[in-house]
């Protein structure tokens, strides 16, 4: 079995509000806020990295479990916009911890690359035993903030998650995952080098719309579950319109969708993890219903992952 | 009711108001209809005609207008 131990999160200081970025990109604030349902976004310092966002957010969830960085089996590192081809920031981060010759593997799937390493993180926990995930990102330097970029410019933010995932224990136990994926849209949603993200939209929203209801109710019904049952859904903040609609894909009430987007924006594969900590701290650090986790984003790829409250 | 007329029906149905688009008028650059509109037409669409559309076909291009929209439904019969 599988557990979520802790979640944890950093969030970078500078706030760019949809005014700021409005005059920037030559658009109407009010128009960001209708088409992405954000009001606001955070950017890095200039010395900030990619590997030190997710050491923060690391550190942060090892607090919160009560562990140190020699309890850790293994780091999963998911991040689409690293600073450079290779290294990746998972040995940077793992470092940075204080861990010396622990595994550290990066995942650059970009969005739904955190929930691809949870699903990966509970099938290979009996091996390395508590399992670190990170999903880290700083998408405001794969932007361009002018009008040519204004599409994409007003979606990102940056920021980081992490989980812990158990053999032992945890607050949560992880019953089953789904994770797909279909290269068919590849070129739709991509980061070329020294470019900036390309996005065809209305692929992505009717990619998006298909396939994350559906992997869902997949999901639920191999394990025998209703969409209304689940208590909450922390699902990829890429847009609220596209929270709304997989909601009602699902027939449960919004309210069921935990949001951060509002404040955050779009942090790529660091989302999922961003929200599911800001959740998690929020309740009490526990799980009183079954929580699915679901995310989609460049390759095409996606998934969800079913949780269940677990008490000792 | 011919298959231009039943699109038409849809279009008004997913827009929820009375638009009235050029056969080869791009539904999406005009604005008649936004971006979250495409996969409620694409459902309306399979409801209609008793289709299935494959998520490979599912691209902006061939739902933009109502010529392409009737083109691809009769690729698909």
């Amino acid at each position: 079995m599988a557990f979520i131990r802790a979640f944890g999160s950093y969030l970078p200081s500078r706030v760019v509000d949809n005014a700021e970025l409005a005059a920037l990109v030559g658009a109407d604030p009010n128009w960001i806020l209708k088409a992405t349902g954000i009001e606001q976004r955070r950017y890095a310092d200039p010395s900030e990295t990619v590997a030190t966002l997710g050491t923060r957010a690391a550190q942060d969830c090892l607090d919160a479990a009560g562990l140190s960085a020699a309890d850790i089996g293994l780091v999963l590192v998911s991040c689409g916009s690293n600073e450079r081809r290779f290294p990746g920031p998972a040995t940077e981060i793992a470092s940075n911890l204080g861990m010396s010759g622990t595994p550290a593997i990066d995942l650059p799937l970009a969005s739904a690359g955190s929930l691809f390493a949870l699903s990966m993180a509970a099938g290979l926990s009996s091996t390395y035993r508590h399992i670190l995930v990170i999903g880290t990102e700083i998408m405001s330097r794969a932007i361009a903030c002018e009008p040519a970029g204004r599409d994409t410019a007003i979606l990102f933010g940056d920021g980081a998650g992490a989980c812990l995932v158990s053999a032992d224990t945890g607050c949560g136990r992880i019953v089953d995952s789904i994770i797909r994926s279909d290269g068919e849209f590849a070129g739709a949603l991509r980061l070329e080098l020294n470019s900036t993200v390309y996005m065809e939209g209305r692929t992505i929203i009717l990619q998006a719309t298909r396939k994350i209801p559906r992997a869902i109710l997949e999901l639920l019904e191999r394990n025998g579950r209703k969409s209304d049952e689940i208590g909450t859904y922390l699902m990829h903040q890429a847009n609220l319109n596209l929270i709304t609609r997989v909601a009602a894909a699902l027939v449960v009430p919004e309210s069921r969708f935990f949001r951060s987007i509002e404040r955050y924006g779009n942090t790529s594969s660091a989302s999922l993890l961003i929200a599911a900590s800001e959740w998690w701290h929020t309740n009490g650090r526990k799980l009183s219903a079954p929580v699915l986790l679901t995310a989609f984003g460049a390759g095409l790829n996606w998934g969800a992952v079913l949780i269940d409250s677990y008490t000792e | 009711m011919d298959t231009q007329t039943k699109i038409l029906t849809i279009l008004r149905g997913v827009a929820q108001k009375p638009i009235e688009p050029a056969p080869d008028e791009s539904l999406f650059d005009s604005g008649l209809l936004d971006s979250f509109a495409l996969p409620d037409l694409a459902s309306a669409l399979e409801k209609e005609f008793g289709i299935h559309i494959p998520d490979r076909d599912l691209t902006p291009t061939k739902f933009d207008s109502v010529e392409r929209i009737e083109r691809y439904l009769n690729s698909r019969t």
